[in-house]
């Protein structure tokens, strides 16, 4: 017996991927990614230029709506993952090993990093004695004691998990333009494409 | 005419049970006692307690219609969780602690109520301004002390509480929250 030529072997595996895999993203997938990308970037800029405020009504207002972005995050993290699980991503594109690992490893941290956050900033609101009131309609229950030595320890690993999400992104997003604009591959395209389920 | 010589007696009343008090009288229990202030922003309900009251309740179960209540708070104790608010509530638009360093509560009667509890009236003072409120009291045994608890709610704009920039995000109503241990 001999074995098959590897080119032969390659070609199976990529054909068996392909009746496999969905040729795109579905729509929910693409249209959730988009959704969380503006979510974030709002929360992010509305938290990093709410906290050097005066004291004042507006900043009350805004700590609500960074409170109420934070809690719509983490719902719609939970929907996402619940979909990613459930619905099979197209195949990688080609590209270096280590690279398919660095882009995973971001997708994991990313996915770790928009549950853990709101749950921080959940904690040190509940810490200060301020709890969520979402949307002005549920109070969503405080997960630990009003205790201000414990809010200003929250608050400050709240703080460095936005600033990591902000270099994740940065990363993520930086590593997409490569794939665009210097290796021309379909990376970034396919989290464009708008076609059917 | 008739007037005066009731309010002399009061007065006289007044200066001595004040005496009896600073004379180590038994007050409340400060340590175990809270008065909490619970104020409504957007629908987020928040706590605070006055780090710093007094005052004495004088109470014998047996005759409830002559319980006698009087409790103080030092205005610039009230603590919002962090120390922008509390500075900012001390100002004058607010509680304005320098001009009024306290608000009290002195009952005028105390009647009994349904089982367990007491209708306290009294005259609230608070920035200047005074209202005279009934609270339901309920009382309990704490060991050897008694507890009472109640609640009144205040309205900002009658005391002239807050500037008006925070009318849309604040509540008018306030609640004011006691558990006294006496």
């Amino acid at each position: 017996m001999s074995t098959p030529p590897k080119s032969a072997v390659r070609a199976v595996s990529s054909a068996v991927d392909a009746l496999a895999y969905p040729a795109f993203y579905t729509r929910t997938a693409v249209f959730l990614h988009w959704l969380m990308a503006l979510l974030i970037a709002c929360g992010f800029s509305l938290g990093a230029y709410m906290v050097d405020l005066h004291m004042s009504p507006t900043k009350l207002r805004l700590y609500n709506y960074h409170k109420w972005i934070g809690i719509t995050v983490l719902l719609f993290v939970l929907v996402r993952l619940v979909w990613r699980l459930t619905h099979r991503p197209p195949p990688e594109v080609a590209m270096p090993r280590w690279q398919l690992r660095a882009a995973q490893a971001t997708h994991y941290l990313l996915y770790v990093l928009m549950i853990v956050t709101p749950v921080f900033g959940w904690l040190y609101s509940s810490a200060t004695g301020y709890s969520v009131v979402y949307l002005k309609l549920i109070r969503l229950p405080d997960l630990v004691h009003k205790d201000r030595h414990l809010a200003d320890i929250l608050v400050q690993i709240h703080a460095f998990l936005a600033w990591t999400i902000f270099w994740i992104v940065l990363l993520h997003a930086a590593a997409a333009f490569k794939h665009h604009f210097i290796d021309r591959d379909d990376t970034l395209r396919r989290m464009l494409s708008w076609r059917r389920n | 005419m008739n007037r005066m010589p009731s309010l002399a007696v009061g007065a006289f009343a007044w200066v001595v049970s004040l005496v009896a008090w600073g004379a180590g009288a038994p007050g409340i229990d400060t340590g175990k006692s809270t008065v909490v202030v619970t104020f409504r922003q957007e629908n987020v309900p928040v706590d605070a307690p006055f780090k710093s009251f007094s005052g004495h309740i004088d109470y014998d179960p047996s005759q409830p219609a002559t319980a006698k209540a009087a409790l103080e708070v030092t205005t610039g104790s009230l603590d919002l969780g962090s120390e922008d608010y509390n500075s900012e509530v001390r100002k004058k638009d607010w509680l304005d602690s320098a001009a009024h360093p306290t608000a009290s509560f002195v009952s005028t009667s105390i009647k009994p109520g349904a089982a367990g509890h007491l209708e306290a009236t009294g005259t609230l003072t608070l920035k200047g301004k005074t209202q005279t409120l009934t609270i339901p009291v309920a009382v309990g045994k704490a060991g050897n002390a008694s507890s009472f608890d109640g609640e009144l709610t205040i309205s900002r704009a009658y005391f002239g509480i807050g500037d008006k920039d925070w009318n849309d995000v604040l509540d008018d109503k306030v609640r004011v929250k006691f558990h006294i241990i006496e």
